[in-house]
């Protein structure tokens, strides 16, 4: 069976950044056909917290990706109302102690000259914020720009919002192309989809849907536990978390280790997420992981202690070795677009992500520079060598 | 505490196998969220109601007395009100760990050398409009409620839904007095007959039934359904209807009974959630066991309703080979099944009587038709069928991705009441969920753990 060209463009991934890639492509004007093989979110977007972070991101591409998202972000929320449960809540970083403090300050004056807001909070002061907050804490920093949306929700309308063609429980088995090696379509378990794009929003499948499109992309699972606890009343305000601050003088490199972040929900139960694993995509409970949220959850916030843990999931980050993703056409298969490898920060990163690819099918200059993202940036695999 | 043997449910399954674990000369703990050993089926009076005559309320007294009496005897440690919440895979075998007392708040655990699941089932009901009224019970519930509090949950009652749990649940209320209405089954007697040669040996019991309820005057009402229950603050009445054979409801025979209680019930699922997060392989919705018993994970055997849903004598010989087949193997030889023949024959004859009732006892196919949008499927959560729909509609499906868009599921119960309607409302096969976390677990108890293993250090 095979279609004739009915689309401009094939997004592969019904997840946030295929919404997002699907809404703005169309958008663009694009006619957009989105394929997934499973359901609406059924990856890694059904798995996590729905962060919108720009606290946790160092100067850098990432940064101003984040930067750039959180303003779509917030424009999107306003357009979709109510169903993504957008919140504007806020982030405030804790420090347990004056050194971590000292570094969490000098990170956060890093972030300010990038165009974070990034307001320090005195010792005295958290306790207005976050009343519930252990005591003793060093003092914190508040971003007000840190976001929150239900990532599931969230990727359902905007994908309704696309007016896009949603093909769901359908895979991608190839992705053709023509003689001279440009994309033409692909190929799934129930037909052919034929467009002069096709990108690539598989998530932690990213790197096997390259695969079958014939080039390479080392996206790689990396797990993650979140924990939920029994609905609350509202008990914390903000996207909460310790900053640990592991300075290595010697080699002039910094690294900023984070706690768990804890937060309320619209709903009621508070988050606790994630911890960071590489082990494949094992699904099955690791108590060691979840004890280690809650000890950290709980330091904190001492009345966490009490609450209840009603459940945990898994879910699995897709990254690429350089932790930033892969946007951007693939100059190794001209029409292939990628829109991968978000690890953590997808749906923080969906909404700008979605505009550069729109930006990129399209033709018109991207609103950032693309290099950091290529997706040919990473060293050939033998097997290509051999080709 | 370290034991040779963890059995995690006291019901007929884990008491039969403790004992004859016991009786072989291993170290039983036997785990129970209950005050006291017997399970749902062998549910118990608190001694405080002095109770003069509980058999009135049970069959197979005496085999419970049997029971009883052995473990009294035995050297197995009934560790009771002990809610088990995870059983974890450590290299020296498996941790139960369980929250204690009726708040749930303090750790416990137990290691062992291997364990035994005998965890049960709970019942299944399905969503119809006006379900959630006060005066809507389980089936299940409503029994529980004669065997171990002595009391009954109202004047007059209508059972309904479907399956063999009906029939004792009638019979059970109208001899306490209640007045029963009437018995609402969905199914079509006749597909039992179907099955009558697999049946033969529950052909007495079923006929004990029957004179039951013409001597209590309680109307059979076959292929009939509840198609709503009645009542602003509470239940003061149902409407039945009578099914044509595609599960339909025949137009103009609805009619109104009046009552104060509707018992009602769908089946039963095994619970399968410690199974899961061992790593246990599942066959459907139930664990899946080997002649002996065993699961695929090492150390964990599994018997009663969690590897198929069959009734207290079942789950009685699969408990059996359990003790016998985990008495045998901890101390390293290969057991001779030859020895637990009687037990396996019963086994054998039992499974097929429950096949041939899976087969007969089913919802009606279109009872997700009468399901109004504005029906309240998931209660803790307070998702309704239109909600469930509308994400229907956004793409979602399958379960698991309805979940996600409507919070169904999320809430107390883990899904554990509302997973078979959202299951059917999507119109996919229940599938096996994964909760990590048997029952709630406080934060506190959690990161205590992590100091102590922490203080550990690298193993």
């Amino acid at each position: 069976m095979s279609e004739p060209l009915t689309c401009d463009v094939v997004v592969v991934g019904a997840g946030m950044t295929g919404a997002a890639c699907a809404l703005y492509a169309a958008r663009a004007g694009l006619a957009v056909t989105v394929v997934d093989r499973g359901p609406v979110a059924g990856g890694t977007t059904g798995a996590g917290e729905g962060n919108l972070l720009v606290s946790d991101k160092a100067p850098g591409p990432e940064l101003e990706l984040a930067l750039l998202s959180n303003r779509l972000w917030a424009q999107v929320a306003q357009e979709l109302g109510r169903p993504v449960e957008y919140e504007a809540k806020g982030g405030l970083v804790v420090a347990e102690n004056p050194e971590t403090l000292d570094g969490l300050r000098r990170f956060a004056d890093t972030q300010r000259a990038a165009g974070v807001t990034a307001d320090p909070v005195p010792a005295d002061r958290l306790h207005d914020l976050e009343p519930r907050l252990a005591p003793g804490l060093a003092g914190g920093v508040r971003y007000p720009q840190d976001a929150q949306v239900m990532p599931a929700l969230a990727a359902a309308h905007l994908l309704r919002a696309s007016g896009a063609r949603l093909l769901t429980g359908r895979e991608v088995t190839r992705v053709l192309r023509t003689a001279d090696g440009a994309v033409r379509g692909v190929r799934t378990d129930r037909g052919d989809l034929h467009a002069p794009a096709v990108v690539n929003a598989a998530g932690t499948w990213g790197g096997e849907l390259a695969a079958r499109a014939g080039v390479s992309l080392p996206v790689l699972p990396r797990r993650g536990f979140v924990l939920v606890t029994e609905p609350l009343p509202p008990r914390v305000r903000h996207k909460v978390y310790a900053a640990d601050y592991v300075a290595d003088v010697a080699s002039d490199s910094a690294a900023l280790q984070t706690s768990p972040v804890v937060e309320g929900t619209a709903a009621g139960p508070v988050l606790i997420g994630a911890s960071r694993e590489r082990v494949g995509f094992d699904r099955s409970l690791s108590l060691p992981a979840v004890r280690a949220l809650a000890a950290g959850a709980t330091r904190l916030f001492p009345f966490l202690s009490g609450v209840r843990a009603l459940r945990a999931y898994a879910g699995f980050r897709p990254y690429l070795p350089d932790h930033l993703p892969a946007i951007g056409p693939d100059p190794r298969a001209p029409g292939l677009f990628h829109a991968c490898g978000h690890e953590g920060a997808g749906i923080g990163l969906a909404t700008g992500t979605g505009l550069l690819i729109a930006q990129a099918l399209t033709g018109g200059t991207p609103e950032l520079d693309l290099t950091p993202f290529r997706p040919d940036r990473f060293p050939r695999t033998t097997k290509e060598a051999e080709q | 505490m370290r034991t040779d043997l963890a059995v995690i449910g006291a019901g007929p399954a884990g008491l039969a196998a403790a004992l004859a674990a016991d009786r072989r000369g291993l170290r039983v703990a036997l785990v129970d969220a209950a005050p006291e050993p017997g399970g749902q089926f062998y549910r118990q009076p608190a001694a405080g109601l002095r109770a003069e005559r509980p058999q009135a309320l049970h069959h197979q007294w005496r085999t419970w007395v049997g029971l009883r009496d052995r473990l009294a005897t035995s050297s197995v440690r009934v560790l009771s009100e002990h809610h088990v919440w995870c059983v974890e895979r450590t290299p020296d075998g498996p941790a139960v760990h369980a929250l204690l007392g009726p708040e749930q708040e303090k750790p416990a655990e137990v290691r062992a050398t291997a364990v035994l699941l005998a965890t049960g089932g709970y019942e299944t009901v399905l969503p119809f409009p006006g379900w959630t009224l006060p005066g809507v019970v389980t089936a299940g519930g409503a029994q529980a409620m004669l065997k171990g509090g002595l009391v009954v949950p109202g004047r007059t009652a209508v059972v309904a839904g479907t399956g063999p749990l009906l029939l004792p649940v009638a019979t059970g209320l109208a001899a306490a007095g209640v007045r029963v209405a009437a018995l609402v089954e969905s199914a079509d007697p006749g597909r039992l007959l179907r099955h009558a040669g697999a049946l033969a040996g529950k052909l007495p019991e079923g006929a004990g039934y029957a004179a039951r309820l013409l001597r209590h005057r309680v109307p059979f009402l076959a292929r009939h359904t509840v198609v709503r229950a009645h009542g602003d603050t509470r239940l003061t009445g149902v409407t039945v209807a009578a099914l044509d054979a595609h599960g339909r409801v025949r137009p103009g025979t609805e009619r109104r009974l009046p009552c104060d209680t509707l018992a009602v019930s769908h089946g039963m699922l095994p619970h399968t959630d410690l199974a899961e997060s061992l790593g246990c392989r599942l066959d459907g919705l139930t664990v899946a066991v080997d002649a002996e018993q065993r699961t695929d994970v090492p150390g964990v055997w599994a018997a009663g309703e969690a590897t198929g849903v069959g009734g207290a004598a079942l789950a009685l010989a699969e408990g059996h080979i359990a003790g016998r087949s985990i008495a045998a193997r901890l101390r390293g030889t290969v057991p001779d099944p030859g020895e637990w023949a009687p037990a396996a024959r019963a086994r054998a004859r039992m499974r097929g009587y429950a096949a041939a009732l899976d087969a007969a006892y089913a919802p009606p196919a279109h009872w997700t038709d009468r399901v109004t949008d504005d029906t309240v499927v998931c209660r803790c959560e307070e998702v309704t069928a239109g909600t469930v729909r509308e994400a229907l509609a956004l793409g979602a499906g399958d379960a698991r991705t309805v979940k996600l868009l409507t919070r169904a599921g999320m809430g107390w119960c883990q899904g554990r009441m509302c997973e078979p309607a959202v299951a059917g409302l999507a119109g996919c096969e229940p599938a096996p969920s994964r909760r990590p976390f048997a029952r709630p677990v406080p934060l506190g108890v959690l990161a205590e753990q992590h100091e102590q293993h922490t203080e550990r250090g690298p193993s």
